[in-house]
């Protein structure tokens, strides 16, 4: 068995979903490819030959995938894929957005955010939001999966040799574009990479009022994450959803601050390791889960709690 | 120009689902069955691009049960033209249903095609992909904003890090994120106009479409309970905790 992990990178570096994606390779078991596909990715390709466990680094550098617009990339990772008994892809936005198309011209299912692996062919994942957990077994010849990477602890992106092998393959469908990008600039850790994440909901009251939060964080060195409640009524952007839908979170600690708890938040959030909640409301469903619960007046608690940290 | 759009019937949001007993699946017998929410914005969308003056003829389908014709006829009463159901067993892997919704694609020649980002019982997030790769068709999955430029679509996409806006060409795939629109509740009027619209069924034999698919499930488990914990009464009790029970500060 060789499996084909779908390298995620950002600005010139190997994204920390990466990691995990191939830890959740090393638990289906046998030779571990990696595949970066870009433009201008030679030092992508450089750190990924150096993660823990990879043998083999293939590198697809052309202008035709900047963007990983997914009309081209997933023709390419088809014609790949044939080698393989797995093709494996974090299920980041990224992943989520190309692998679906890769099974489709294969003729296979995809199984989607995977969170163990029970076997080469047998995986468990979410549905209902988290409220049920499938156990799926896969007669594909291609396995094509996306890993929720939560589950799986990333592998040391150093340690490794893997030699590195130019893929020729240009695939440019020509039928879309790339036109622009907004990011959001932070210094504070990535949401989904973070050791701590403090988050707000629809009791903040507007947006202005989430510089409490910035503040707790920057002291504990956390990330800020909102419940879609928030993000809706415009407080904060989309990328800092946390959720069903918005990312998935399981940080050594979890803050949620005036956030009621509803199921499609409490999914994107509910494997933390430790889950703090305040609120003012003492029956939000959020304290059903948390493992510290205060009933306060958030605007009170949360200058208080960054005094004390 | 016509615009295709998918909806399932799921679960409803607001319903707390329960696994069997038996670990074959989760409980549907008398539970509240909707519209998923992300197709609801998916005809939501097609109803401003029709009031706009940009979509003709909004052709609304479903695969699925018999009961499906339920979400079908709420579509119709907000704004969709004519229904099709591909009627078909329940627990359809994404796969099947792109399939399905590629002969359709086939029969109608729609230049736009809607569908919600994921449905809210599988959590899969594929069919609007699958059906872009089965079509050949540009997508712009997990859209807050689409706009028709001449004869392109320009397709703003919610991503991880922020915002990333993609030209696709027509016919395009499209699948819907939360703040693309706001979906409308239908009026009274408009439910009984829609009782009125042309729904068609199909199978997906007549259409020549295998819904074989290459995975089972074998079982379905309640995941493990994460119990409460405590209240604490002050904030200096719960920085105390932190740093000395659980250690995380």
């Amino acid at each position: 068995m060789t499996i084909l992990v779908v390298a995620e990178h950002e600005n010139g570096a190997v994204a920390p979903a990466t990691l995990n994606t191939v830890a959740a390779a090393a638990k289906v078991g046998g030779d571990i490819h990696v595949l970066v596909a870009g433009q201008n990715v030679g030092g992508v390709a450089e750190s990924a030959a150096k993660i823990a466990g990879v043998a083999k680094v293939l590198v697809a550098d052309n202008a035709a995938y900047a963007n990983t617009l997914p009309e081209n990339v997933a023709p390419l990772i088809v014609e790949l894929a044939k080698g393989y008994s797995h093709v494996l892809a974090p299920a980041t936005t990224n992943g989520k957005n190309i692998l679906p198309r890769v099974a489709a011209l294969l003729d296979v299912d995809q199984i989607s955010e995977i969170i163990t692996v029970e076997s080469a062919d047998t995986f468990k994942r979410p549905i209902y939001a988290g409220n049920a957990i499938a156990t799926v077994q896969s007669s594909a010849a291609v396995k094509v999966i996306t890993v929720r990477t939560t589950g799986f602890d990333a592998v040391a992106a150093e340690g490794g040799s893997a030699a590195v092998e130019a893929v020729a393959a240009a695939h440019d469908a020509g039928i879309s574009a790339f036109v622009g990008e907004e990011l959001a600039k932070s210094d504070r850790p990535e949401l989904t990479a973070a050791k701590i994440v403090v988050s707000g909901g629809r009791g903040m009251g507007n947006g202005d009022n989430f510089k409490h939060l910035y503040t707790l964080a920057d002291k504990l060195g956390a990330a800020v994450g909102a419940s879609r409640a928030a993000v809706d009524a415009g407080f904060v952007p989309n990328d800092m959803q946390v959720g069903q839908t918005g990312k998935i979170v399981a940080p050594q600690l979890y803050i949620a601050v005036g956030i009621s708890g509803a199921i499609q938040h409490l999914a994107g959030m509910k494997d933390s390791r430790v889950i703090v909640a305040i609120n003012k409301d003492e029956e939000a469903p959020i304290f059903q889960v948390a493992d510290y619960g205060l009933v306060a007046d958030l605007f009170e608690a949360v200058p208080e709690l960054e005094k004390l940290v | 120009m016509k615009v295709l759009v998918a909806v399932k019937r799921v679960v409803d949001y607001n319903v707390k689902v329960r696994v069997k007993a038996d670990n074959s699946g989760v409980d549907l017998a008398n539970v509240k069955m909707s519209m998923n929410p992300f197709c609801e914005i998916a005809v939501e969308e097609a109803v401003r691009l029709k009031e706009k003056g940009v979509a003709s003829e909004i052709v609304v389908v479903s695969v699925g049960p018999t009961t499906a014709q339920e979400q079908l006829r709420t579509a119709l009463a907000l704004g969709a033209d004519r229904a099709i159901l591909v009627e078909a067993a329940d627990e359809l892997n994404s796969l099947a249903v792109a399939k399905a919704l590629k002969a359709i694609v086939d029969k109608e020649q729609p230049q736009l095609v809607i569908l919600g980002k994921q449905a809210i019982d599988s959590d899969n997030n594929q069919t609007g992909q699958m059906l872009a790769a089965l079509t050949g068709f540009a997508q712009g999955t997990f859209a807050s904003k689409v706009e028709v430029a001449g004869d392109k679509l320009n397709v703003t996409r919610e991503i991880d890090g922020g915002l990333q806006t993609v030209a696709l060409n027509l016919p395009a795939i499209v699948t819907t994120d939360l703040r693309l629109n706001e979906p409308r509740y239908a009026s009274l009027p408009n439910i009984m106009k829609a009782k009125k619209k042309p729904l068609e069924t199909v199978t997906p034999d007549a259409l020549g479409v295998s819904l074989a698919s290459t995975t089972k499930t074998i079982k379905v488990e309640a995941p493990a309970a994460r119990s409460a914990g405590i209240k604490v009464k002050s904030v200096a009790e719960l920085v105390e905790k932190l740093k000395n029970e659980a250690k995380v500060i």
